[in-house]
């Protein structure tokens, strides 16, 4: 076995610190016994407890104790090393030894916070020392792999987020691929009306950011676009991106709409998808009037020429000279390389369906919010009027707030945005039709800047607030074609019954459909909402699990739009560092093989995924490429004649804390 | 190499407490033994959690060597099937997983004594569970009685001879 | 330590073997007589007519060397281990069973009760209506007989007494042992605690290893009698379970060049504490499926996993032992 390191008067010696982290860890565990017990412990030079051990004097501690004691090993027991190994490495480092020469024991999120029995916390404690005392020994001086950061950015999802994202990221004159999966950039933004609690104008504010995008240098723009494959890792991603067919050339289209004009349809008559069904668009359309890129799109679903052959063709006749539709294109993919990617793929709303009782599809006069959007938008699918199917103009409208929210039968979790955008509405609809409108709230929920101040703003202005779940919507008795909206007002304590002419479900926010293969596909976690989760909820809130991979946006959580896009200025800011640093340091945890020992038997050569192993003609050998492995010790566990080490894992290492752990018997 | 001859140290109060060395993988079961203590859920003191980056790090020889050195249960955690960190380290714990449970079978250790758990970083509430579960099924099946003293054999472990072989 | 003539004392002894370790000397052949020439062989039971008493006779440390075969199993190999051990400069653990525990080693996977009752009640051949077993101790008109106590399980020999040297292998092969024995007469001999032995795997040397795929995933696993071996392509290509990857080398790979695969007799490299497990954990890494049933039905393919993986290392693996019917729960594990 390999010799460890030693101190210069030949021996190993180690400084233990145990966290009290205020009464997080030495509420449950007696801080003091499990130092007493680790100063009693082989090597241990010293032991102390301290408040904090991540607050300076704690780290300065550590570092004093390196130079007075000559300590060559430092162990601190305090909360999970994903959130404090890297403060305490440094520390280690800054105190003069080899930042690899210190481990850390999980003492808070493995025991104090999880166990209430005072003794099992702390005998827990011990073992979990002892173990890291016993592994130290052998821990080896390492250093961190430094590679080149390749400064191009990719960012998912063209909303408002990826739009922020993009843009701040190429104002620094970095290139980004902006790739979004519809035809157009704007994502759920283009559809609002009005923004909360401001009401501004949505397009007024979006629709220059989207303009900037098309027209910035720095910022190759891929709609109709899906990411279908990432490889590599931070620093150095290579991304294959799917680009569907529009049948209309991007470059050579300037949106003049004269196709569409010409189409052998002459009446639109396919429901549009950007004006989730309540207008009608033909087989050629632009998504909207505003949309970017500005270029017509084939849906090859409804188009004659695609399903016949023999349409006439009069879009290419009008479109003459400039040539831009082709039929003929066909799917293809690009292979672009990044060194950091920016996920801004936004959310999905709630299937209103699938509670039933609100009579979502059953009842036509029962709307989404987001249809209500649409509806009170003037470039929407009635000009901004806000009438019911058959043409009238509600005189009562009950919005239904916590649709898919708050509920134990659909999501826990409060989707932030609705008791908002549901005063908005509220005010809204009241402008639009003077309507009487009544909001079913369970708590109104405005925390915000200015929210408060609009929420008094719009009870003034006569909105109805019924504090109560909704629990029925039903058609009213008689052909009067009202529903009635059936809650219990928790604040009078009787069951009202109101009959209104429409009725708006504030539905919740959800993950993308495709939430989880994404995730895959990234290589990042979700939370059990499915969300994307964050490194940390606090302190790397746009940061994931794997280096170079950033949030921001819904995708990560429901949130406003104030709040995606100090997300996405953040995730860009973070984009930013790494890129401006150049290179990036890499943990060492890599695998290699002791080519003396190795007999070329090419046991391990397939199990890795990343082809890091190669078994070398020359030598009659196996060799692990550096650059290649990720450190997940696959190889090392299978090897038969225990020739692949792994650094920062080895064998005798784990076999140390398994011995550790155990010890008291 | 340091000492083992320590104090006795285990919790046992009236009966028998389970010892459980549990191999978690850094980013799928580690991370949700992380959000269980976030959420302050209460489990089982009785899992002494090592970090592996995979699973697919867990050599059969640790599994072995916890059982000989006193351990009445090893739990492995790590990513559900198909979303390994690593592509596909899990499925090879499985396989190895699968051999070994024969092999322990043979060897007088019943093969639930070896535990093998997909639990994603989401899932703290899954981790409580498992540790919960295995530390009562674990109480049920007794105290394991591995006479091993492994000590002597890793002690003398026999070393290299190259220059006479060669 | 030499005698008048100034040849160095060497002696043989066998604890629980095959004698094919003695086979193994005598197997040297010509160079036997090398090694009767350069030594003063003071004690070999199988070849010699010394007793136990001569050795007794001998000063602590008069023998230069001493070559051990065979695992312990029973109290007198226990005693003569210790005897031996006391009277030699050198003590070597010669072939697999007094190295690893060999094949008598598989014993552990019963205890003593078992055995005993197997051999003197149950076997389909025993006729023993009274139940007589062997007994340490029997007083008989003619006097009192005593037989070795038969313990409960097979160890090593460095599980007995310390050890020196290690001369791997079911038996040792022959170039090997005239390394070893060159080497101990030349003094030049390597940090105590050796395995005189190549520390890489058997593939190194082996003449198939260039038929071995670079990407070698198995979906079926076969027996020897259950395939038309191509005599050129590696075994495990062939997918037959050769051990040569946790195997060390050093032996020229005869088994393997005969259409054998390697079964593992010279035991793991320096770097793996237990063989089985990490030549489990090597097959069982390349079965080539993700399905939990179809990895359930290869893994089925290996007949006697304990027999298979431990063959000639039980003894010597973690466990040691089959586990033995442990204390009901709720009854206190430890103080």
């Amino acid at each position: 076995m390999r010799e460890p390191e030693i101190s210069p008067d030949g021996a190993v010696r180690v400084g233990v610190y145990i966290c009290h982290c205020g009464t997080n860890i030495a509420g449950t565990i007696d801080v003091r016994a499990v130092t007493e017990y680790a100063a009693t412990l082989p090597h241990v030079v010293v032991a102390r407890d301290y408040k904090y051990m991540c607050s300076d004097p704690g780290q300065t501690l550590i570092q004093q104790d390196i130079r007075d004691h000559h300590l060559t090993r430092i162990i601190v027991a305090s909360c999970s090393p994903l959130l404090h190994e890297h403060t305490f490495r440094a520390a280690t480092a800054g105190g003069g030894l080899n930042p690899y020469h210190f481990q850390m024991v999980n003492i808070r999120e493995h025991a104090s916070w999880v166990h209430e029995d005072r003794q099992a916390a702390t005998e827990k404690a011990k073992d979990l020392v002892r173990a890291a005392v016993f592994r130290v020994y052998f821990h080896e001086p390492l250093e961190r792999r430094e590679v080149p950061i390749n400064p191009d950015v990719l960012v998912v999802g063209g909303g408002i987020a990826g739009i922020h994202a993009a843009l701040t990221l190429a104002g620094a004159r970095k290139h980004v691929y902006l790739v979004e999966r519809e035809p157009s950039i704007g994502g759920h933004m283009a559809k609002f009306d009005k923004t909360f609690p401001t009401l501004d104008c949505a397009a007024c504010i979006l629709t220059p950011k989207m303009t900037a995008v098309r027209t910035n240098p720095h910022i190759t723009l891929w709609t109709y676009s899906e990411v279908v494959g990432v490889e590599g890792y931070v620093g150095n991603f290579k991304v294959t991106v799917k680009r569907k067919p529009r049948y209309v050339i991007e470059d050579l289209c300037v949106g003049c709409a004269e196709c569409i004009e010409a189409c052998v349809y002459k009446a639109a008559r396919f429901p549009d998808e950007f004006n989730l069904g309540l207008g009608k668009r033909k087989p050629i359309y632009l998504p909207f009037p505003q949309a970017v890129p500005l270029v017509a799109v084939i849906d090859p679903e409804t188009c004659i020429e695609f399903k016949s052959g023999k349409c006439k063709k009069t879009c290419v006749e009008v479109c003459g000279e400039r040539n831009a539709i082709d039929f003929t294109q066909e799917e293809h993919t690009e292979t672009i390389e990044v060194g950091t990617i920016i996920l801004a793929t936004g959310f999905q709303v709630f299937d209103a369906k699938r509670i039933p009782y609100y009579g979502y599809g059953v009842y036509p006069n029962v709307y989404t919010a987001l249809e209500v959007e649409r509806l009170v938008n003037a470039s929407g699918p009635t000009s901004g009027e806000v009438v019911l199917r058959d043409g009238r103009t509600p005189k009562s409208v009950a919005i239904v707030h916590c649709v898919g929210s708050r509920d134990e039968n659909t999501n826990r979790y409060c989707s932030r945005v609705c008791c908002m955008y549901s005063l908005k509405l509220a005010h809204l609809i009241k402008e639009h039709t003077d309507a009487e409108v009544y909001n079913f709230y369970i708590d109104m929920r405005t925390p915000g800047k200015g929210f408060e101040e609009f929420y008094n703003r719009v009870a003034e202005e006569g909105t109805q607030l019924i504090r109560g779940k909704v629990a029925d919507v039903y058609p009213e008795p008689g052909d009067g074609g009202r529903l009635i909206v059936q809650a219990e007002d928790t604040l009078l304590g009787k069951v009202r019954k109101i009959p209104v002419d429409m009725v708006v479900l504030a539905v919740g926010l959800e993950p993308q459909a495709d939430a989880q293969d994404v995730r895959r596909m990234f290589n990042i976690t979700c939370s059990t909402e499915g969300f994307f989760l964050e490194r940390h909820p606090k302190l790397a809130p746009v940061n994931t699990f794997t280096d170079g991979i950033f949030l921001a946006g819904a995708c990560q959580g429901p949130k406003d739009i104030p709040d995606t896009v100090a997300q996405a200025g953040s995730a860009a800011a973070e984009a930013l560092a790494l890129i401006d640093a150049g290179t990036v340091e890499l943990e060492p945890n890599t695998a290699y093989v002791v080519e003396e020992a190795c007999s070329g038997c090419k046991t391990c050569v397939p199990l890795c995924p990343y082809s890091a192993i190669s078994f070398m003609e020359a030598t009659q050998k196996a060799q692990i490429n550096e650059v290649l492995c990720k450190g997940c010790g696959v190889c090392v566990a299978a090897c038969p004649s225990g020739s692949i080490r792994q650094h920062l894992f080895q064998d005798e290492e784990i076999f140390e804390e398994i011995k550790g752990v155990l010890a008291h018997a | 190499m340091p000492d083992g001859g320590l104090e006795t140290s285990s919790v046992t109060r009236d009966g028998f407490e389970p010892r459980i060395v549990a191999f978690f993988c850094n980013w799928c079961t580690y991370t949700a033994a992380d959000l269980a203590g976030t959420s302050r859920m209460k489990y089982a003191p009785n899992a002494r959690v090592i970090r592996v980056m995979c699973s697919g790090r867990v050599d059969p020889q640790f599994v072995l060597d916890a059982f000989a050195r006193g351990a009445d249960g090893v739990l492995i955690g790590g990513c559900h099937p198909g979303d390994c960190h690593y592509q596909e380290g899990n499925y090879k714990t499985l396989r190895r997983v699968h051999l070994l449970r024969r092999v322990l079978r043979e060897m007088g250790i019943e093969e639930e004594r070896l535990r093998l758990e997909w639990i994603s970083a989401s899932e703290g509430d899954r981790l409580r569970t498992a540790v919960n579960q295995f530390t009562e099924q674990l109480r049920t099946l007794g105290p394991l009685s591995v006479e091993a003293p492994a000590e002597a054999l890793t002690e003398t472990a026999p070393v290299a001879a190259e220059e006479v072989a060669a | 330590m030499a005698d008048p003539a100034g040849k160095p004392k060497v002696a043989f002894y066998w604890c629980a073997s095959c004698g094919g370790c003695e086979e193994a000397v005598v197997d040297l052949a010509e160079d036997i007589l090398k090694v009767v020439d350069a030594v003063d062989i003071a004690f070999w039971p199988v070849a010699l007519d010394f007793k136990r008493a001569d050795v007794e006779a001998l000063e602590d440390g008069a023998l230069a060397a001493c070559f051990i075969n065979g695992a312990i199993r029973t109290s007198e190999q226990e005693e003569m281990a210790h005897l031996l051990r006391r009277k030699s400069g050198v003590l070597v653990a010669f072939g697999s069973c007094a190295h690893l525990g060999g094949i008598p080693g598989l014993a552990n996977l019963f205890d003593r009760e078992a055995i005993l009752d197997r051999v003197y009640r149950t076997a389909p051949t025993v006729d023993n209506d009274d139940g007589t077993r062997p007994q340490v101790r029997a007083e008989t008109p003619e006097g009192r007989l005593t037989l070795p106590e038969f313990s409960d399980t097979v160890r090593t020999l460095d599980q007995t007494v310390e050890v020196d040297y290690y001369l791997p292998g079911c038996p040792p092969p022959v170039g090997l042992i005239v390394d070893a024995v060159t080497a101990i007469l030349e003094g030049r001999l390597p940090p105590r605690g050796s395995v005189l032995a190549p520390d890489v795997a058997l593939c190194s040397e082996c003449p198939r290893k260039t038929t071995k795929p670079e990407r070698l995933l198995l979906k079926e696993l076969r027996r020897p009698h259950e395939v038309l071996m191509d005599p050129e392509t590696c075994l495990l290509a062939q997918g037959l379970l050769c051990l040569g990857p946790a195997t060390r080398g050093g032996c020229g790979a005869p088994c393997v060049s005969a259409n054998m695969p390697c079964t593992g007799c010279l035991g793991p490299t320096s770097r793996v504490r237990d063989y089985g497990a990490k030549a489990l954990s090597a097959l069982a890494s390349v079965v080539d499926s993700n399905d939990e049933a179809e990895i359930a039905a290869v893994m089925a393919q290996v007949a006697d996993p304990v027999g298979t993986f431990y063959r000639y290392s039980l003894p010597a693996s973690l466990l040691r032992r089959r586990a033995r019917r442990h204390a009901p729960a709720g009854g206190g594990v430890s103080s």
